[in-house]
């Protein structure tokens, strides 16, 4: 039988079960306010809020690769090769599998992220500034659902409000064996006129037999 | 991460569910080799204990996986086995057959490993075990009470997946 080729965005965001924009938004906030009372340091909360993310980001991984059909890498390798435009098409094609917060477009001449966060958030996001070596590149949001109503007070200017996005990102590509490193470059709440994530490939983690004592 | 080797490992001895089951046995492995599951609905023969049959069968499919990586003429690459590959890199297997059982694989860019023993005039099982992935994604990964990682013990899984594989031809 033919093989299914991906899902877009939209479509697996119109048949999984939706929440309220507003609940999830202030279900958010309160989450961070709880975690500045607790913590009370700015540090230790965006800290925290990268560890939830990255409990998250594994677990999504396998809901984003079992709805959106994606079946093996190679196809997108190929896919890759034949209209990349970065200089490393297997990590664009690696990349383009990956999970919830931040997600690559399968379709990387549209070079616009596409699936993931349109998925699970229901928002745009495009990926631009690829660095010479194809290992960096940003993640522009258009919109950010998360932080509809919020204005961080001079108090918290540390803080990485969204920052359990990086932590998605980060748990969901380090399940597809790659280690990286998500960073924000432009922050709406810090004054910037974006959200803007930077993605940076550390290194890929390839299997090993996990074995390591005699039979 | 858990690597095998930790004491715990899935229910075992399982009684087999229902007699007339069209499959025999299902795995479920994890990138680290932790097995996640196993469910026995129709096995005669058993001939290790639980802990090296998981082992052997991880074991077979790692190896499986690489050779037939290494030998795909159609590849360019020319590494040499044994060589650590990406999961998604070279061509995948996804099933053998034997006169007696056929095996049927599939393994996600996640890492995550099913294995479906059935009988040897199965067709082809690829969609069935996306289904079971789903059905994974829907009741383990979902569960706030599973540990990502440990063997799954989530009843509502095991039913599932039971009632679907009865239904698979």
């Amino acid at each position: 039988m033919a093989p299914v080729g991906p899902r877009s965005g939209d479509a697996i965001f119109a048949n999984v079960e939706r929440v309220n924009a507003e609940l999830f938004t202030l279900t958010y906030g309160a989450t961070v306010r709880q975690l500045l009372t607790d913590l009370e340091e700015v540090e230790e909360v965006n800290k925290q809020l990268d560890q939830m993310g990255y409990n998250m980001g594994i677990r999504l991984i396998d809901e984003f690769l079992a709805k959106s059909n994606v079946s093996r890498c190679v196809d997108f390798k190929e896919t890759a090769e034949v209209t990349a435009k970065v200089t490393n098409p297997e990590l664009w094609a690696a990349v383009a599998k990956v999970v919830t917060a931040s997600e690559l477009s399968f379709r990387p001449d549209n070079a616009s992220v596409q699936v993931g966060f349109k998925m699970f958030l229901g928002v745009t996001a495009s990926v631009t500034n690829w660095d010479v070596d194809g290992t960096c590149c940003s993640i522009i949001l258009e919109d950010n659902p998360l932080v509809d109503f919020v204005e961080l007070p001079d108090t918290c200017q540390g803080l990485y409000y969204c920052n359990i996005l990086s932590g998605v990102i980060r748990g969901a590509l380090e399940m597809v064996s790659m280690k990286t490193e998500v960073t924000w470059i432009r922050d709406v709440l810090r004054g910037d006129d974006a959200y803007e994530l930077q993605v940076k490939l550390v290194k890929q983690l390839p299997e090993e037999y996990p074995y390591k004592d005699d039979e | 991460m858990q690597f095998f080797g930790s004491a715990e490992i899935s229910p075992s001895p399982p009684v087999p569910t229902t007699s007339g089951n069209n499959a025999h046995m299902m795995y479920v492995f994890n990138r680290n080799g932790v097995c996640l599951l196993y469910r026995e609905w129709n096995r005669p023969l058993r001939t290790l204990n639980a802990q090296q049959d998981h082992k052997l069968m991880f074991g077979l499919l790692f190896s499986l996986k690489s050779l037939t990586a290494k030998m795909d003429p159609t590849s360019a690459e020319r590494g040499n086995l044994g060589v650590p590959q990406l999961p998604g890199q070279g061509c995948s297997f996804h099933s053998f057959r034997t006169n007696t059982y056929k095996l049927s694989f599939m393994e996600s860019p996640s890492g995550l490993k099913l294995i479906l023993i059935t009988h040897p005039r199965t067709g082809d099982l690829r969609q069935s075990l996306k289904y079971i992935y789903n059905l994974y994604v829907e009741y383990v990964v979902k569960n706030p009470l599973y540990t990502p990682g440990a063997p799954i013990r989530c009843e509502l899984f095991n039913t599932s997946l039971d009632q679907y594989v009865r239904s698979i031809a």
